[in-house]
């Protein structure tokens, strides 16, 4: 609004009287003498719009937690990753799941029994190297470690599980066959 | 329901009680959102639904309490 005080000294850029410019100039000024103090009225009003906009932001997270729900229980692709006679029981393979470029680690623990988990650690995404006879997967960026057994956090600053990788041996072969729900 | 007018101090005092109560509803809402957030991307998806409707129920407090604000008392 146009005042006559003297510190009223801005113009609107397109030089247009202050009553044909647009309702958000107005609510809000430059100038010190244009701009009203906010009621208690006006303030619980901008409370109530914000509270709003929280349950928008709880919907929002309930939404992405359903798509990765859905997501999660999608199957996904099995896929072979190593012979059960390549692995002696200490031993570990890299390897690629479900797609390229997401590197997992497979242990053999004991004659029967195997284990694999997603490589990037849960800090900072270092990549965790398994150290079957201290029982863990050591990251080495900031001597965080997992256990074995469960991939939990047992030390360190990593505060998430890895994501364990469901697995299944037939004929001979280890097969990496989807992701144990809620560790992604 | 029909009130009886409040005099101009009474209904300073409501406002302000008013006022008081969303704040703090605000606050929780907000709470909400960040412990929500942290546990979402921390894996975990148990409190998103009771946490979408602890919320939902907070505003619903705050929008009753503004309608009667504006509505009622602004008369």
């Amino acid at each position: 609004m146009k005042t006559d005080d003297p510190d009223h000294v801005s113009k609107s850029p397109d030089g247009r009287d202050a009553r044909l410019q647009p309702a958000w100039r107005e609510q809000f000024p430059v100038d010190w003498p244009t701009d009203d103090f906010r009621s208690r009225r006006d303030f619980t009003k901008l409370l109530g719009l914000t509270s709003l906009a929280f349950v928008a932001g709880q919907l929002w997270i309930a939404l992405l937690s359903l798509r990765r729900r859905a997501k999660e229980s999608r199957s996904l692709p099995e896929t072979e990753i190593a012979s059960v006679a390549e692995l002696p029981v200490g031993g570990s393979k890299v390897f690629d799941y479900p797609r390229s470029g997401a590197a997992c680690v497979l242990t053999r623990v004991a004659t029967d029994r195997f284990v694999a988990y997603g490589q990037k650690c849960t800090h900072l995404s270092c990549p965790v190297i398994p150290r079957p006879e201290r029982n863990r997967l050591q990251c080495p960026c900031h001597e965080g470690a997992f256990d074995l057994a469960t991939g939990e956090p047992i030390a360190g600053p990593p505060r998430r599980p890895l994501p364990r990788l469901r697995l299944a041996i037939r004929g001979g072969s280890v097969f990496a066959v989807g992701l144990e729900e809620g560790t992604l | 329901m029909n009130l009886p007018p409040f005099a101009r101090s009474q209904r300073l005092t409501i406002v302000s009680g008013i006022l008081c109560f969303v704040l703090i509803l605000v606050v929780l809402q907000l709470w909400l959102l960040t412990a929500t957030m942290e546990s979402f991307l921390g894996g975990s998806d148990a409190i998103v639904v009771p946490a979408a409707l602890a919320s939902i129920g907070c505003f619903a407090l705050n929008f009753g309490l503004l309608h009667f604000f504006l509505r009622k008392l602004d008369r």
